[in-house]
């Protein structure tokens, strides 16, 4: 069992098994797992940005895919728009990294601050539904969306944006790119949960009351880190939707924002780290789960292993409520 | 036009009634045990595949009906003993968790046994016709008689609710869980009792739906999550509050897809009206939510809670 001060030196051996990841993956011949490797990193961003929520401020939102389709979108109607040199709303399409991927940010925060903002006006268990309620008008809006594909979505035919110096195309490169992308991200919650705001957040968690008694108005604290997490999770999604090419309504489904919360939990909530253990756990289950069904003449469970992947869940969520966190680490103090 | 929409109104009568039948046992079950019950819309999808099943066997939809009441009540007790009970006193995010993680049993489960083919069912011959309600205008029948069951469901809730002395335990449990345990009712057989009775309704729903829609995986979900917007409207724990946002979410969402486009289509051209129409009746009782919330945050009937 290992203890908080080991932490540091468990950042930088994950930091450099993340850095060294493509060549370990070239040398045994696995190249095509560069892809899962992007996709965990993508993913990794996503569950630090909700922890921001459930772990540090005890907001469980239950929408937070929404955002990260929004940031999907963005991407993919100014490359629609691009491609078929067409405007929205008065302007021209772009591949334009640069332009693109701010945008996809400033605009998830946008949509986060408004949903943030309606949905903070209620508490507890109104909250989870109403995330959850929002997340779906989102899918639905992208649903009924025509232009774009409606339910089937819409493919990115000129390829993934475009930055001066790095050719986002070339696997590995972009496999960097989202990497420098998650660092940068997950140093900025590190220190923005050690920072003031973030212990305003905790005493938000824990005694809401008293933070008001105190003269710290908590709904402008939820609704800053909210409009937070929800451009961290634009931002994931505009990197999954170069990821993939593709951005479809799916992105946006209930059962995403689901998994998002499983990945927090199963890591351990309000750790940071933990929620990025968990991408990876998940990302190996889906990807060797069924392999492993296979080898074991389970192929029935094979194309369904998450009729395993549920009772598990409800194991952790019974019994190993600290999560993968707390399997390694004990918390001090 | 008025035959048109007539018809619509009694489309979206059905709908909210499929939704309060969903809508009860969730707000039944989070008023008095205070849990958030995801695998809601699972036991609407059993209750569909047990009529399904049934029906085929004995060759009789209502025989079927009959048969799959004992089927549900036994999945919601086998879930209520194993998995609801711990967590009881867990926070939200755990209830959350775990019950979706019993979607995710459920849907697989049921994939594996039968199939990602829907199942289909024809409607009950008794009741296939359709009724002349005005001498040009009909309505079929078996929709009249979801909007009845509905109905009676609705009569029969309310009777227990109010009138019966286990309906005035409820109540208190809803509003005050301590009083009512110190007071020596023996809570653990009424939270079972009721996670079963709306266990039960919800498998009533998914069976009547079956001759209506396809018999699916996930067939509970979109409804389940229409029914947190009906109890977040009508306010939680409150079973009229669960009937009228359900009825409310039934007609505003019928009524907007039958009529919003061509309601647009008075002020702007044809194309951009189908478009802008498509999108927001597919949004609109979600927008109906949001607009209850900003007025009133706990909903239209909150139930009153002791601190």
């Amino acid at each position: 069992m290992l203890s908080d001060k080991h932490l540091p030196a468990f950042y930088g051996l994950g930091a450099l098994i993340l850095v060294v990841l493509p060549w370990i993956l070239t040398a045994a011949d696995s190249s095509y797992l560069i892809s899962t490797a992007t996709r965990l990193v993508i993913f990794a961003i996503g569950a630090v940005s909700l922890d921001l929520l459930i772990g540090y401020t005890g907001l469980v939102s239950f929408g937070h895919a929404a955002f990260f389709g929004v940031g999907a979108y963005v991407v993919g109607i100014l490359a629609f728009h691009n491609f078929e040199e067409t405007t929205f709303l008065g302007f021209d399409g772009t591949l334009t990294g640069l332009v693109v991927l701010p945008l996809a940010i400033l605009i998830s925060a946008v949509f986060a601050l408004i949903i943030g903002a309606l949905a903070l006006r209620t508490k507890s268990v109104y909250f989870i539904m109403i995330t959850l309620s929002f997340g779906q008008m989102l899918f639905f809006l992208f649903v009924s969306l025509e232009a774009y594909g409606g339910d089937d979505g819409m493919m990115m035919f000129e390829g993934r944006n475009v930055l001066p110096i790095l050719d986002l195309n070339d696997r590995i490169t972009f496999y960097y790119f989202c990497l420098a992308i998650f660092t940068a991200f997950f140093v900025f919650c590190h220190r923005l949960v050690r920072s003031k705001f973030g212990r305003v957040l905790a005493a938000i968690r824990q005694n809401e009351d008293r933070m008001t008694s105190i003269g710290i108005r908590p709904y402008t604290a939820k609704l800053l880190i909210f409009v937070i997490a929800g451009a961290g999770a634009g931002l994931a999604g505009a990197l999954m939707a170069n990821h993939t090419e593709f951005v479809s309504p799916g992105l946006t489904h209930w059962t995403k924002s689901g998994d998002l919360m499983i990945v927090v939990i199963l890591g351990g909530i309000g750790t940071l780290i933990g929620p990025v253990m968990g991408a990876f756990v998940f990302l190996l289950l889906e990807e060797f789960l069924p392999i492993i069904f296979h080898e074991l003449g389970m192929d029935l469970l094979k194309e369904h292993w998450r009729v395993v992947f549920g009772p598990i869940l409800i194991l952790i969520v019974l019994f190993a409520k600290t999560g993968l966190y707390g399997l390694i680490f004990r918390r001090e103090g | 036009m008025t035959q048109l929409f007539f018809e619509q109104l009694l489309n979206g009568l059905q709908l909210g009634m499929f939704l309060f039948l969903v809508s009860a046992g969730l707000t039944l079950v989070f008023g008095f045990m205070n849990i958030i019950n995801l695998a809601h819309g699972s036991l609407f999808m059993i209750g569909a595949y047990a009529v399904a099943v049934l029906t085929n066997l004995t060759g009789s939809f209502f025989v079927g009906l009959i048969l799959s009441f004992p089927v549900v009540a036994a999945f919601a007790l086998v879930i209520e003993l194993l998995i609801i009970r711990p967590l009881y006193h867990r926070d939200h995010l755990d209830q959350v968790l775990a019950t979706f993680g019993l979607i995710l049993f459920f849907n697989e489960g049921v994939s594996i046994v039968f199939g990602r083919t829907p199942l289909f069912l024809n409607v009950p011959e008794a009741l296939s016709g359709a009724i002349q309600i005005t001498e040009t205008f009909s309505y079929p029948l078996y929709r009249i008689t979801i909007i009845a069951v509905g109905l009676m469901v609705a009569a029969i809730l309310w009777f227990i609710i109010v009138k019966t002395r286990t309906g005035m335990r409820i109540r208190a449990g809803t509003t005050n869980p301590e009083m009512i345990r110190a007071l020596g009712v023996n809570i653990q057989a009424l939270n079972t009792t009721i996670f079963v009775v709306g266990a039960l309704f919800a498998g009533l729903a998914g069976g009547l739906s079956g001759p209506l829609t396809s018999v699916e995986v996930g067939m509970g979900e979109n409804l389940l999550i229409l029914s947190f917007v009906c109890i977040v409207i009508g306010g939680i724990g409150s079973i009229r509050g669960a009937l009228l946002g359900a009825l409310t979410v039934g007609l505003v969402d019928t009524l907007g897809r039958a009529f919003l486009p061509d309601l647009l289509g008075q002020f702007l051209d044809p194309a951009t009206a189908n478009g802008i129409g498509a999108a927001l009746s597919s949004m609109s009782v979600y927008l109906l939510m949001i607009i209850v919330l900003i007025f009133k945050p706990t909903g239209l009937f909150p139930v009153a809670r002791a601190a």
